[in-house]
């Protein structure tokens, strides 16, 4: 089998890509409404934030850690924006944008410190902060929402406004995820999450600074869930108490589905970031092929499982040729035939 | 040896009740006394009994989760069985089926996510976290799908009543009595049983604990089974508790169950824990909602204390042991100076 | 000897932990392009010399020069810039990165834009393994590579770190014959290029084919550094014990029973095959082979932790169900594991818990295990094997090697057995608890259990096996009976390729 071939077989993007691929066209030939500019707007615009949102958790749980608390960093970051606006109607646009991202980056900061600090697993620190946060969400907006009325045309605009086709905010996302991914693949701090996902014992013996860089990934992280914040507030009508619940869950649903690890040490933010949009194309693809929208959620949790099934299949079946082959090498005897 | 561990043999009772638990237990007695001088009518029946109703669910699931993260797993989906569950009670009621059949169908769903969640984790060895999570959406998708938007309230009276109703004038529930067994089922099991046995060893190594004869996926397959079955009979009790079955019944309890869980001392690495710690845990969280509700504080703080309360219980036992081995250091470097 | 200066000289090191003394007085010396072998009895403070060289730890007292110069690591990076690399038993490459990333990890090539450039760094690790004469793909993961070539390419990071020493610890230890010879012709390349290499081995085979200089250790101090040429394997050993051998391993004689296990045509694809061996009461059988030969994948088939494809195994007559680790110990098999601490004991519990662990079952009482019972047998039996420790809650981390083991003794002997399978008893273990096992062990046989021991240790397989059978590449070269075998013998069988008759 060629070279080529069999390397392109191991990129983990390539499942979720084909399978990306294929449920667009079976999509459209079923419903070829379904590729109408509007209908793709849409779409771009809904996977727009997940895929933020993924790109930043990607690279948290590639260092072998997880954010659970995104969708209430998400939502204080909105209702910020919504807050901001309404009391300083005429304040730059940039300065909300600023605003909104340094918020979550400190969220963020709070997290990482914990999870660096305490030697706790950062599923049970984010589990907590995911409450702690959310509360201060409730305490803050109490029953109050910031509806977009509250808010200039050039920021809602944002969403609605396109460029080469493409939504500004789908944009900006596309280029926060190219970043990323040529900071994790061409740079040596970047590769040191890879490593530290890896084996992060050994990563320390090597000299990696793997406080530092787990702190940044939480920053990052939290840093990107606020700009997801503030652009959820142009996309949508609506930010209060409840923005952004459950979200973490899609977002971590994108992230295993799009290849990466849930052990950390490989996976992209592109592959997140095409999970990220497999997943809500599907939704957009259940609604136009006619399927109960009830069935949504199981379908996301289904291919979830199959996300992760799929991935410890090869896995396996990897370990298993390679155990052979090295046996083959190592015990030439045993394979020819008795003791020749 | 150092650590929460209650599971050191110990002839006596009460040389096994261990330190933290003992903290937390006087924690929550202080609690209850705030609360009765704030509130007239807290130490009466009538929240007694409206507590532990409220706390039921949380204690059940408690249970089964206890078991899992000491062998080192993690179930994320329980709530989502909770749902799927009265979801099916409620299709099957809505359906004007025997209130009995439905039970039973509730009940056995629950059996079977809780086998499919043991036979993704056990038999084809996918990380739990993972795996649990795409459980989670999905049985919460199918429970969408079995009830979709509707919210079934009409139970016959005789299993609603039962559900709510108080032993004689004490204001505790009846169903406590089932729960107590529940509790004390646990405590034999985790803590003088063979198989609790085994399982501590194997939530501290794998491998010592097949050298032993422990049969490694068989024990977490049933674990993740019997958190199935708990959770089907949470689902039917939640279902009659609060009259209503929906497709997002217990929708998030999941993070509660755990907060508790880690709260009560059991270690998210595995192989430490004891049940006694958990119920106490479950009953202070329950206590400090409660009192909270009735205070008119909403529940957004209570969800920050919770949240607050989890972090802390992890974290400050590193610490403290942080700044112990530091004055440690310092004290022998006063002692001994070095070149 | 040669009047240069040393590329590196440490002399009268001494390092303790605590009032643990672990290296009294250590001294090497190491010249350039020499490969110089260090030996010695576990405990003997090899370990804690290379990690001295390494920057792991810092030396209490003594000199510590390299190239002439004084120096003292606070770090392995110290270490590292000063030319020194270590390789130690279990390399530590990162599974999910790739064979290059590894090389080049914290210091990958950059190309103009300043960007880490992929083709560059293929390009030198191509020519890193060119220069070693061994050819690994450096895009492939490193995950699932053998551990011989995980060696390699932590040599081949070495040399891109322009070591002027290496010291390799143990490093044929989970090697193959084929592959022993690939890392001998390396390090030869090596040394003609001027790097000095210390390695320390149990293997005297290797030992005398490679180096030219031995040192030898004994309980923490340096006793003496030797040409190899102007030596032999006896006199070092001599020098290592520090007394004779033969009194060391008593193995009285004992009535030879039933056969008690009957292994037929055992195969595990890729791993054994066709294993065939007996074990009767009151035998105690060894089973040799250098590591690597699947002895302990064979012994593990037989527990029932790992599986296997073809053949059969008798307990006592009965065929035993493969795969069932809880059916063999109630067949009676207990199993002293090769890996103490990560199988034969839960390290984070308590001394009387992993005592009383596979009696689990038997202590119970209508599914209730008393606590009192499980106490009192813990006790009994930590006691029969006089384990030292402060109490039975004492963690067991906190033991010494051979407690430990003798707690794991403990565990398994009190199930009774009629099979004991050991592997490696004596590992990691002071030579006054090693003869304690040995004397426990040949007790066993004279009370009629069969034994079926795993050692690579060729002393202790000649002085405590009734019959030895030699495993080479997964199969079983020789079955030896205690008066005709030899050091010879057993270790021809060990590198043999067929079948040796007689």
């Amino acid at each position: 089998m060629p070279v080529f071939l069999t390397r392109l077989s191991r990129v983990r993007e390539l499942p979720v890509a084909v399978a990306f691929v294929t449920l667009v066209a079976i999509t459209a030939t079923l419903n070829p409404r379904f590729l109408l500019p509007q209908s793709v707007k849409d779409l771009l615009l809904n996977a727009t934030i997940i895929a933020i949102l993924a790109a930043g958790q990607a690279m948290v749980i590639i260092s072998r850690n997880v954010d659970l608390s995104v969708g209430s960093i998400l939502g204080l970051s909105g209702f910020a924006t919504g807050t901001l606006f309404a009391l300083f109607p005429d304040i730059p646009i940039v300065l909300v944008f600023l605003a909104g991202i340094a918020l979550g980056a400190a969220l963020g900061a709070f997290n990482g410190i914990l999870v660096v600090t305490a030697g706790v697993p950062s599923l049970v620190i984010t589990l907590g902060t995911l409450y702690v946060f959310r509360g201060l969400n409730n305490a803050w907006a109490g029953g109050t929402e910031h509806f977009s009325g509250d808010r200039p045309k050039e920021f809602s605009n944002l969403s609605v406004d396109t460029v080469f086709g493409l939504p500004i905010i789908t944009l900006l996302a596309f280029a926060v995820i190219a970043a990323m991914a040529v900071y994790l693949a061409k740079f040596r701090s970047g590769r040191d999450f890879y490593a530290i996902g890896s084996d992060p014992d050994a990563a320390r013996l090597f000299g990696i600074p793997v406080g530092r860089r787990v702190l940044t990934a939480f920053v990052i992280n939290g840093a990107l869930a606020g700009l997801a914040g503030v652009l959820y507030a142009s996309r949508f009508s609506s930010v209060g108490a409840r923005t952004g619940t459950g979200i973490e869950l899609d977002v971590v649903a994108a992230v295993v589905v799009g290849g990466v690890a849930i052990f950390g040490g490989s996976g992209t933010v592109v592959g997140a970031a095409i999970g990220a949009f497999l997943l809500t194309t599907i939704t957009s693809a259940l609604t136009a092929l006619r399927v109960d929208k009830f069935w949504q959620q199981a379908v996301v949790g289904a291919l979830i499982i199959s996300a992760i099934v799929i991935d410890r299949v090869s896995t396996l079946r990897n370990a298993r040729r390679l155990r052979l082959e090295q046996a083959r090498e190592s015990f030439p005897a045993l394979n020819e035939g008795e003791g020749r | 040896m150092t650590g929460v561990t209650s599971e050191i043999g110990a002839s006596k009772i009460w040389q096994r009740i261990n330190v933290r638990d003992v903290a937390m237990l006087g924690v929550l007695v202080i609690v209850i006394v705030i609360n009765s001088f704030a509130r007239e009518n807290f130490a009466s029946t009538t929240t007694v009994g409206y507590l532990l109703l409220d706390a039921i669910p949380i204690m059940m699931l408690a249970l089964p989760m206890t078991f899992i993260i000491i062998s080192a797993e993690i179930d994320l989906s329980v709530a989502s069985i909770v749902g799927i569950s009265a979801a099916t009670i409620g299709a099957l009621v809505l359906r004007e089926e025997n209130m009995v059949v439905a039970a039973l169908s509730g009940v056995g769903v629950g059996v079977l996510a809780g086998a499919f969640n043991g036979f993704l984790v056990a038999y084809l060895g996918l990380p739990s976290l993972a795996a649990t999570i795409g459980t989670l959406a999905l049985y919460r998708g199918l429970a969408l799908v079995i009830i979709g938007d509707a919210s079934v309230g009409s139970f016959p009276e005789t299993w609603t009543s039962f559900v709510q109703g108080k032993l004689g004038g004490t204001g505790v529930p009846t169903v406590t009595i089932a729960v107590l067994l529940f509790i004390g089922l646990a405590i034999i099991v985790l803590h003088y049983s063979p198989f609790g046995r085994g399982l501590f060893a194997l939530g501290h190594s794998q491998d010592a604990a097949r050298f032993v004869g422990v049969k490694v996926e068989h024990a977490k397959f049933w674990l993740f089974v019997a958190s199935g079955l708990v959770a089907g009979l949470v689902g039917l009790y939640w279902a009659l508790r609060y009259g209503s079955a929906r497709s997002d019944s217990a929708a998030g309890l999941e993070l509660t169950v755990i907060a508790a869980v880690l709260l009560g001392g059991v270690s998210i690495f595995g192989g430490r824990g004891s049940i006694p710690g958990v119920v106490i845990a479950v009953l202070l969280v329950a206590t400090i909602t409660y009192g909270f509700r009735l205070q008119r504080i909403s529940d957004v703080v209570l969800v920050m204390i919770t949240g607050g309360l989890l972090i802390a219980s992890v974290t400050a036992p590193n610490y403290y042991q942080r700044i112990r081995e530091r004055w440690r250091l310092i004290s022998r470097a006063k002692a001994s100076p070095a070149d | 000897m040669e009047n240069l200066t040393p590329v590196l000289l440490l002399a009268d090191a001494a390092k303790s932990f605590g009032s643990v003394v672990a290296l009294a007085n250590g001294r090497i010396d190491l010249q350039k392009g020499e490969v110089h072998a260090l030996v010695g009895e576990n405990g003997a403070g090899k370990s804690t010399l290379v990690k001295i060289l390494a920057g792991v730890h810092a030396h209490d007292s003594g000199t510590f020069e390299v190239a002439g110069a004084r120096v003292k690591f606070r770090s392995v990076a110290d270490s590292k810039a000063q030319g020194i690399s270590v390789i130690y038993q279990e390399p530590t490459l990162f599974p999910d990165l790739t064979v290059a990333e590894n090389l080049f990890i914290g210091r990958q090539p950059k190309g103009r834009s300043g960007l880490i450039s992929q083709s560059s760094m293929r390009q030198r690790a191509r020519t890193l393994f060119a220069q070693l004469g061994v050819p690994i793909d450096p895009d492939r993961l490193a995950e699932g590579l053998s551990i011989a070539d995980q060696q390699i390419i932590e040599i081949a990071k070495a040399i891109s770190l322009d070591a002027q020493v290496l010291v390799m610890d143990e490093p044929t230890a989970a090697l193959s014959g084929s592959e022993v010879d690939r890392l001998f012709q390396v390090v030869r390349s090596l040394q003609e290029k001027g790097v000095a290499i210390l390695f320390i081995s149990h293997r005297f085979d290797e030992v005398f084919a490679i180096s030219d200089r031995i040192t030898v250790m004994r309980d923490g101090s340096y006793i003496g550094t030797w040409n190899t040429r102007e030596t032999d394997s006896n006199a070092i050993v001599r020098e290592m014990v520090g007394r004779e051998i033969t009194t060391l391993f008593p193995k009285e004689d004992a009535a030879i029973g039933e056969v008690v296990l009957d292994v037929r045509d055992l195969t595990r694809e890729g791993v054994f095959r066709n294993v065939s061996l007996s074990v009767s009461q009151g035998e105690i059988v060894g089973l040799a082979g250098l590591v690597g030969s699947g002895r302990t994948e064979v012994a593990r088939a037989i527990f029932g932790v790992d599986a296997y494809d073809s053949g059969s195994v008798l307990l006592a007559g009965k065929s035993l169900k493969p795969g069932d680790p809880k059916a063999a110990i109630r067949g009676g098999i207990g199993f002293v594991p090769e890996d103490r601490r990560k199988q034969g004991l839960v390290l984070e519990l308590p001394v009387g818990r992993n005592i009383a662990l596979t009696l689990r079952n038997f202590l119970a009482r209508l599914g209730v295990i008393s606590q009192s019972s499980e106490r009192s047998h813990a006790k009994d039996w930590g006691d029969q094997l006089q384990v030292k420790a402060s109490s039975l809650e004492s963690g067991v981390a906190t033991l010494s090697g051979g407690n430990q083991q003798k707690v794991v003794l403990a565990k398994w002997l009190s199930t009774k057995p009629s099979l004991l399978i050991v592997d490696e008893p004596t590992r990691g273990i002071d030579v006054g608890t090693k003869a304690e096992v040995h004397r426990r062990l040949s007790d066993l046989a004279k009370a009629g259990v069969a034994v079926l021991m795993i050692s690579s240790e060729l002393p202790e397989v000649l002085g405590m096996s009734d019959r030895i059978y030699v495993m080479n590449e997964g199969q079983i070269r020789a079955e030896i009976s205690r008066g005709k075998a030899t050091p010879e013998n057993v270790m021809e069988a060990a590198t043999s390729r067929q079948k040796v008759v007689g």
